[in-house]
């Protein structure tokens, strides 16, 4: 029995008020052994409200657009047409597991890290997992944004303060790159509110009004393109890209594994949950340059130069980049089956990079640097390192076995029926990051020790994973194993979601 | 509730009659709390004469909780149409008043730090914000020029009140000349109407060219009138003066660095948001049959006033000029939403009062720390001042890194609810062009606004002097620091859960 049929109890919005409580009293003034445990609270009940909701997502009613769990709280701007109100659908409910998950990790190894001061910079994780959480619990489209930059404020603070080397730079790179996408793409949101004269924020009362009165092609057109390059800039769409390797470079590992692992997939999320369905002929007429932005840009160019990388975290930074690449050109193709492997991509994306930034961290932690023509033979000294970063590397270039091989099958077939050639240079794309991936995990790894390692090994003997560092990477790799060996768990879901809503766009073409 | 019938009533009645001293009882009570503390100074021995602010500081709070209590007025007519006074004139007269009262309390804290006579300085302010209130309520072009000049001439002496410092001399010629220059504009742009309105046979021609609704008589049935059209650009542009808006923005980064924080703050806040209420005024309720003329000076000044105003900020090393830019900034998304009335409507009016609300509380925050760092010299404040402020005062670094989060429009904050009311507007009325200027502009905001709040964090150099670290740990003090406190905590609020405060705000 759980608690989800009672009318009182709200995961959604228990899932944001718990970490950010728990943040509240910290920035109050809570002594720092009380403050660490508490964070554990806060971490913890947004993963488990999110297994909550996975677990009863199928049984629960489904009140509107496939939308359960609906709630609304005034917030005194219901003049304007907006209201705190939640929902999960099945595109939402993947990324919400995915927040609630990658949020318990990060905040674990968080907690384990021993930062300075380390009350400040649990209070900041614990607003970035409140504003991820609702994020994607948000129904409401100002709410959506809303959670999204309060989210990634701390992102800022974190890279600019506990960041490493060249942090100040990349601390306002990525400042200045992200507001230019937020802008634009708050600048597309606020055309659909003023344009569709629906008066409401409300994704569902907009859905209702835009299929009774939809937009001309023109106007769609305009805004699915500031929508595009506005969600595009923030999920690193090729050109825009330059801000993610440097930030994710010097950001301290929780900000990285909940930025690229979660709070990136904003964008994505918002093209396939606000901008297909209420842009159907704005998503045809812009397919086909996303696609050859995603394709040649992400995939292909950027593929080349993740192999060129000496640098650990970089590579995951470039690496990630290059992903994204795939999860466009699902939303390109404008199908079910290609929006669905979006969706599952981007879950699985967000485990594995969450992994990869996790494990890099703790890589260094043992050799003292990101280079990795100075590591070498680590698995001797640290084998269940090695296990557990092979294992993400595998997961990450999209091995069966676990969930990205379930999110970039989908996108290689409907892709196929969209473009023969630009499905030739995502499977070449495979092959490049297959040898990455691997090359990255032998240099660190295997082979001879290197005479630098060497003496940082001298100097304070290795040790293998301990538990601190062990659980949250073992929670993430579990899950990535979980929904690859079941992704139905998912799919189902996600199927059900889509259908009803690139309906229009399949019919549009 | 039989209170305000009787007092409904009452007023009625002596509005009937002309005149109406009831009805403009806060500015009169302002004018008496001036007058009051002249006297107590005079009266109280010298070593009494440091508690008059805090009469300032207590009188104007029990202005203002009366005035919180009569917020929904109907619109009523007084002194013969001189002045209108509406619910929307009351959402202007607590603004006023809160501007005035965070003024009084930045002074309370910092003045007394320096030889000028404290007394005078409150009075000038009390003078100076009842003459806004007129200001703002006033419907013929008199009263328009007499309160003005009021504003304008108290204005002259609080920008030089520091006399010993030549920089605050300076600014005060400079603001001097600049507004007798656009005081004499904006004269010739009315002479020009009421030449036009009142002189010759044209139909709808006045006898009273000076009262706007029989301006706009004449105006409407002659919508093409050229000696109009250059009355009104004339008036335009004085008014643009008073608001900072470019061409007419050059006096604002001097006049700021020189005049006294403060003082930088009224003018920043209280003076500018009184233009754009002006401008408001004017341009929905006299000049709309010059819609030709209004909507694309306003739009070209608008796009001209926003690029300048964030450009022009980026390579600032003194904050208070750093701080006016962005204001100029400022102006221009206020622009933005006065240019948006015009096919907007309400929607856009109520946009602008929430704006500037949303900006009252950012800039205070910001002063409010300003006026707590500020050396022996407060023309010089350098950027480099704050390196570091959050290790020396954790909660001034956070309220300035509020305040600034705030001017910058990011979410939770006031300021991005006040942008997002702009863009808004700024959609149903179409002007695209305009629309992504400003978004460029909020992008470059942010890197100096970020700028700031990264030399207050992340610099790990102690290149902050002695003096100004030993006045940051001292911290703001009891009053202020409440205040500061307040203000955060109504910025956070009124960004995403406002409640009633929000109508309130947008005067609607």
């Amino acid at each position: 029995m759980t608690p989800l049929g009672h009318p009182a109890f709200d995961p959604l919005l228990l899932s944001v008020a718990a970490p950010l409580a728990v943040a509240l009293a910290i920035a109050l003034g809570l002594p720092k052994r009380y403050a660490v445990k508490l964070a554990y609270v806060g971490f913890a009940v947004p993963a488990l409200m999110a297994l909550l909701v996975w677990w009863g997502f199928g049984d629960a009613a489904k009140e509107s657009h496939g939308y359960a769990f609906l709630s609304g709280y005034s917030t005194g701007l219901d003049g304007f047409g907006i209201g705190l109100k939640f929902g999960i659908n099945g595109i939402s409910l993947p990324l919400f597991v995915l927040a609630g998950i990658v949020g318990l990790a990060a905040g674990l190894y968080a907690i384990q890290s021993n930062a300075e001061r380390m009350k400040t910079y649990l209070m900041l994780l614990l607003v970035m997992q409140a504003g991820l959480m609702g994020t994607f619990a948000s129904v409401d489209i100002f709410f959506f944004y809303f959670f999204h930059e309060l989210a990634l404020i701390p992102t800022f603070i974190m890279v600019g303060v506990w960041g490493g080397r060249d942090r100040t730079y990349a601390a306002l790179q990525m400042t200045i790159y992200l507001t230019l996408g937020a802008m634009l793409s708050l600048l597309g949101l606020i055309a659909i509110y003023a344009k569709s004269g629906a008066g409401s924020f409300d994704i569902l009362v907009l859905r209702d009004t835009l299929a009774s009165r939809p937009f001309g092609e023109t106007t769609q057109r305009h805004i699915f393109g500031l929508l595009l390059f506005g969600f595009g800039i923030l999920v690193s769409l090729w050109p825009f890209h330059s801000w993610a390797p440097l930030g994710y470079g010097a950001a301290p590992s929780s900000a990285a594994m909940l930025h690229a692992g979660v709070l990136k997939k904003f964008g994505l999320y918002g093209l396939l949950q606000i901008a297909l369905p209420l842009l159907p002929f704005g998503a045809s007429h812009w397919s086909h340059t996303l696609a050859v932005l995603a394709g040649v840009g992400n995939v292909l160019a950027i593929g080349l130069v993740t192999i060129a990388q000496r640098d650990l975290k970089q590579m995951v930074g470039y690496s990630s980049v290059m992903h994204m690449g795939y999860a466009f050109l699902g939303i390109a193709a404008g199908s079910v089956l290609g929006a669905g492997g979006v969706v599952m991509l981007m879950a699985a994306h967000g485990l594995s990079v969450a992994l990869l930034f996790l494990l890099s961290t703790s890589v260094y932690k043992r050799t003292h640097t990101f280079d990795m023509d100075r590591m070498g033979g680590l698995a001797r000294k640290a084998p269940a390192l090695a296990a557990l970063f092979v294992a993400a590397t595998f997961a990450s270039i999209g091995l069966p076995g676990f969930a990205n091989f379930w999110g970039e099958l989908p996108i290689f077939v409907a892709l196929w029926q969209f473009s023969h050639a630009l499905t030739v240079v995502a499977l070449t794309g495979t092959v490049v990051s297959a040898v990455y991936g691997l090359r990255a995990a032998a240099r660190v790894f295997f082979g001879p020790e290197s005479a630098a390692f060497s003496q940082v090994a001298a100097a304070n003997p290795t040790q293998d994973l301990g538990w601190g560092e062990k659980l949250p990477a073992l929670l993430l790799a579990a899950t990535l194993l979980f929904v690859g060996v079941w992704p139905r768990s998912f799919s189902t879901e996600i199927n059900r979601a889509l259908e009803g809503a690139t309906a229009a766009t399949v019919a549009s073409r | 509730m039989d209170s305000t019938l009787q007092l409904q009533s009452a007023s009625f009645m002596v509005y009937g009659h002309g005149n109406a001293w009831g009805a403009v009882w806060p500015e009169l009570s302002l004018g008496c709390l001036a007058l009051f503390l002249l006297v107590l100074e005079t009266v109280l021995p010298k070593s009494q004469h440091e508690r008059i602010p805090a009469v300032s500081v207590a009188g104007q709070l029990a202005v203002l909780a009366v005035l919180l209590g009569r917020l929904d007025i109907p619109v009523t007519t007084a002194f013969n149409g001189l002045l209108i006074l509406s619910s929307r004139g009351q959402v202007m007269r607590v603004f006023f008043l809160l501007t005035s009262l965070f003024v009084s309390i930045l002074a309370y804290a910092g003045l007394h730090r320096r030889r000028v006579p404290i007394v005078e300085f409150h009075h000038i302010v009390l003078v100076v914000t009842g003459a806004t209130m007129l200001l703002v309520e006033s419907r013929n072009f008199v009263m328009l020029f007499v309160a003005l000049e009021t504003v304008t001439v108290g204005l002259y002496i609080l920008v030089s009140y520091y006399r010993s410092s030549p920089a605050a001399l300076e600014a005060g010629l400079k603001y001097l000349v600049m507004g007798a220059l656009s005081s004499a504009l904006l004269l010739f742009g009315i002479a020009l109407l009421y030449g036009a309105a009142g002189g010759h046979g044209l139909p709808g021609r006045t006898d009273d060219a000076m009262e706007y609704a029989g301006l706009r008589g004449f105006l409407d049935a002659n919508p093409h009138n050229f000696l109009a059209a250059a009355g009104i650009a004339l008036v335009l542009s004085g008014v643009a003066f008073k608001i900072g808006a470019v061409p007419f923005q050059i006096w604002i980064p001097d006049v700021y660095q020189g005049a006294p924080t403060p003082v930088t703050a009224l003018l920043a806040v209280g003076s500018k948001a009184a233009g754009f209420i002006v401008l408001l005024v004017l341009v929905t309720e006299v000049f709309p049959s010059y819609e030709w003329l209004v909507g694309p000076v306003l739009t070209l000044m608008a796009a001209a006033t926003l690029l300048f105003g964030n450009l022009a900020a980026l390579k600032q090393r003194n904050v208070k000029r750093l701080i006016g830019l962005s204001g100029v900034s400022h102006a221009g998304f206020i622009l933005l939403a006065v240019v948006s009335t015009c096919a907007a409507g309400a929607g856009a009016i109520g946009a602008v009062y929430f704006y500037l609300y949303a900006y009252l509380i950012g800039s205070f925050a910001v002063f409010g720390v300003m006026a707590v760092l500020s050396g022996p010299d407060d023309s010089v404040q350098e950027l480099s001042d704050y390196a570091g402020l959050a290790k020396q005062s954790p909660f001034l670094a956070g309220v300035l890194a509020c305040g600034l989060g705030s001017l910058a429009g990011i979410p939770p904050f006031a300021g991005f609810l006040g942008k997002l009311y702009v863009f808004v507007a700024a959609f149903k009325a179409g002007h695209y062009g305009l629309l992504g200027i400003a978004a460029a502009g909020v992008v470059i905001s942010i890197y100096y606004y970020f700028g700031w709040i990264r030399t207050a964090y992340f610099s790990d150099e102690a290149a902050i002097s002695p003096e100004t670290a030993a006045r940051a740990k001292s911290g703001p003090g009891f009053v202020l620091g409440i205040t500061l406190a307040l203000l955060v905590a109504a910025s956070i609020l009124l960004g995403f859960c406002q409640g009633p405060l929000g109508v309130l705000m947008s005067g609607r």
